[in-house]
Parts: structure tokens; C-alpha cells; sequence
């Protein structure tokens, strides 16, 4: 019984100083990113790594998602003799929820694991203690630009995904199904709008782009330095990424969308 | 030939994520159909009843989109709802009693207001409010007008 909670406390206290070790880092990382903006060069081999070769996959999973959605939606819409709304379908759940949450859970998978791998394998093999040693800060060297590039990559990669899927729909849509194109683009336009929707899905991106790159980071900088830990920290950072993007993506939504009626 | 190559990747996904968002921005927002800035004036009409007419609701003479609405507030003088309009300057020669209807697009769609040139020689300028309106017809007020009228019309029946 004493020894149960004694566990449970043992378990908060660990949650908690986790907790504060993560907010530091953060605040540390973003401490350092005046100076990495000085050094573009180190942003931009990060950006390759963390963006460019993510691209495939957001193309390719985008394309397929805006296909389903086309033939999903067609088969609902047509029972109604709405079949014209299928280009509202598409791109309001494209741009509200899909582009950026599936971009950003594709992200953890691809990018987020890959930056916890790099990160605490450098960590087993102390090369961050040995760039400390020779008075280079690893904040500053390694982190923060990697924190700059999965900022800057994420909204770029979840625009893509919803404007390629949407591509997919009216592939679908237009191209298989036989809805009328003019329709489909018109009824689009008059419906989505550019305040409401399209900024609200960046600053969701954002949001996610924020989150997923700080928690792959400090999972990385966080992780027990042997193989077992790195490997732990990485299954970490996809399962913490996905959860709090997907809650996020619930408290946003009901920031931005709740009062849409009035 | 390696940074080349990663610098120009790089460069190759920014401008594609920038076209992305301008794509979206432009052609799947309503932004490059109507931008509602700059030439276009406003005209304002007030109804008993508004319906479903929302801000953005599209403003059309004979079906043709000219506009769109901009505000909607209670008067508490007249008790009615004033709905301001934004139109198009290139459509400035409506007639000053044009009359401005609620109507719905389809059986379920979107409601907009349907505007009607008069044949009065002054036109409409900024500022202006249109006097002859017609509410939005509301579903309920019908299917009770005529559960009414049948109710009341059938004891003359036998």
C-alpha cells in the first residue's frame, strides 16, 4: 500500500521535473535562435533534412487523402443531389483539420524521429559533451537550428498537403465522377474563407510545427544515453507528438471555429 | 556541388510551400473572386426579417454577383435589422428605388439579397438606403400559414 503510493509519487514528482527540464530547454533553445539566424547555412542543411526529404511523403499521402475525401464525399453527396459541394468538402476539412494535423503527425514519424534519434545518439556518444568541452554551446550548434528548421518546415509542408489534396479531390471528383469543374471551384471559393479558415489552418500548423519539433528535441536532449534509452525516446517523441497535436488540435478548434455561428 | 544541391532543394520546397499558400489563399478562398476593397460603396436596406443572412452573404442583381454584405445590426429606433452592403463600383447606376430581397439559393442554400432596379432616373450613392425591402421568407411561417389556411379551410369542404 505505502509502497503503491509512494510509487505514485515518485511518478508525479518524475512527470513534473520532466515537465520543467522540457520548459527550460525551450526557453534555452529559444534563447539561441537570434544567434542561429546569423549562421543561415546551419538552418538550411537542417531544413534539407527535416523538410525537403519529408516532402515525399506529405506529397504522396496528401494526394491520396484529397482522393478519398473526393470519393468519400461523392458517395455521401450524391444520396442529397449536393454532389456540387464536393469541392467545399474537400477543401474546408483539408485545410481546417486535415493539411495540418496529418502533416504534422506525418512530420513526428518522418522528421520528429529522426531529429530524437540524431540527438540522443549524439548524446551516447558524447560529441554534446565534447562540443561543450571545446566552448561550443550544442544549444546553439545543433538544437536551435533544427528548431528553426521544423518550425519553418511544418505550416510550408501542411499548405502543400492541403493544396496537393485538394488537387486530389478534384482529380476524383471532377476527373472520375463527373462533377461539373466550375462548380466545384465556385461553390469552394464562396464558401471558404481566407480570415476564417486558411489563417486559422496556418496558425494551427504553426502550433503543431512549434510542438512537434520541441518535444522531438528535448526527447532527444532529454534521453537516457545508451541504445535502449535513444530507442525509447524516439517511440516517445511519435506517441507525445501525436497526442498533443491531436489535443491541441481539439483546443484550437474550439477557439477558432466555436463561434462561427454568430 | 553537395551545398549547391541542398541549397537548391531547399529553395525548390520553400517555393512550393509559398505556392501552396498562395494557391490556397487565392484560388480556393473567396479572395481573388471578390475583394471587397477599394472601388466599391456601400448601400444599406433595413428588413423585419433577415433569416439566415449571414455577413459575407452574397448581394446579386438578376442572379449576377455585385457585392456582399458587410454588416448586420438591430436598430432599436425602427426594431428592424439594417443590413449594410458592399457593391461593386463597376456596378454604380442602380436606380434610387431599387428594391433589395432576401431570397434562398435552392431549397436549402445560402441566403442572399437579390436587389431590383427601379426605374427612378437618380442612382443609388454611398451611403444611400434602400426604402422598398422584402423580408426572408422563414420555412415555419409558411408551413404554419398554410397548416392555417387548411385548417380554416376544411369545415367549408362538405
Amino acid at each position: 500500500m505505502l509502497d503503491g503510493l509512494q510509487h505514485l509519487g515518485r511518478l508525479t514528482l518524475c512527470f513534473f521535473e520532466r515537465l520543467g527540464r522540457g520548459n527550460l530547454f525551450l526557453m534555452q533553445t529559444l534563447a539561441q535562435v537570434p544567434g542561429t539566424l546569423l549562421r543561415p547555412g546551419l538552418v538550411l542543411v537542417q531544413t534539407y533534412s527535416v523538410g525537403v526529404l519529408t516532402l515525399l511523403i506529405i506529397l504522396v499521402s496528401g494526394l491520396f487523402v484529397g482522393m478519398v475525401l473526393g470519393l468519400q464525399g461523392y458517395n455521401t453527396l450524391v444520396d442529397f443531389g449536393a454532389e456540387e459541394s464536393l469541392g467545399v468538402v474537400v477543401a474546408l476539412s483539408l485545410v481546417r483539420e486535415l493539411g495540418p494535423v496529418v502533416a504534422a503527425l506525418l512530420f513526428a514519424g518522418r522528421a520528429g524521429s529522426a531529429l530524437t534519434a540524431e540527438i540522443g545518439l549524439m548524446k551516447a556518444t558524447e560529441q554534446l559533451a565534447g562540443m561543450e568541452m571545446m566552448a561550443v554551446d550544442p544549444l546553439r550548434r545543433v538544437i536551435a537550428p533544427r528548431f528553426v528548421a521544423g518550425f519553418v518546415s511544418l505550416p510550408l509542408l501542411a499548405a502543400i498537403f492541403s493544396a496537393v489534396g485538394i488537387y486530389g479531390g478534384h482529380f476524383v471528383g471532377v476527373g472520375l465522377l463527373g462533377v461539373d469543374d466550375g462548380a466545384f471551384w465556385s461553390q469552394m471559393q464562396a464558401s471558404v474563407d481566407l480570415r476564417g479558415d486558411i489563417y486559422n489552418g496556418v496558425i494551427k500548423s504553426i502550433v503543431f510545427g512549434f510542438v512537434a519539433v520541441w518535444i522531438a528535441l528535448f526527447e532527444g536532449y532529454d534521453a537516457v544515453p545508451t541504445a535502449e534509452g535513444v530507442s525509447r525516446a524516439t517511440t516517445r517523441t511519435v506517441v507525445h507528438t501525436a497526442l498533443a497535436v491531436l489535443g491541441l488540435d481539439f483546443v484550437l478548434t474550439a477557439l477558432m471555429f466555436g463561434d462561427q455561428g454568430l | 556541388m553537395k551545398t549547391r544541391t541542398v541549397e537548391l532543394t531547399v529553395g525548390v520546397f520553400v517555393a512550393l510551400g509559398m505556392a501552396a499558400l498562395f494557391m490556397l489563399a487565392m484560388q480556393v478562398s473567396n479572395l481573388g473572386n471578390f475583394t471587397g476593397s477599394g472601388d466599391s460603396y456601400m448601400i444599406s436596406a433595413a428588413f423585419e426579417n433577415i433569416g439566415g443572412l449571414k455577413v459575407r452573404s452574397p448581394v446579386t442583381v438578376s442572379g449576377v454577383r455585385v457585392g456582399r454584405v458587410d454588416a448586420i445590426d438591430y436598430d432599436m429606433k425602427s426594431y428592424a435589422a439594417v443590413v449594410s452592403m458592399r457593391v461593386d463600383s463597376a456596378y454604380d447606376r442602380l436606380p434610387r428605388d431599387t428594391s433589395a430581397s432576401i431570397f434562398t439559393s435552392g431549397l436549402l442554400g445560402e441566403q442572399y439579397i437579390a436587389l431590383e432596379p427601379g426605374g427612378s432616373q437618380d442612382n443609388l450613392v454611398d451611403g444611400d438606403r434602400i426604402q422598398l425591402t422584402q423580408s426572408a421568407l422563414v420555412l415555419e411561417q409558411v408551413i404554419g400559414q398554410f397548416l392555417y389556411n387548411l385548417a380554416s379551410g376544411e369545415p367549408e369542404e362538405p
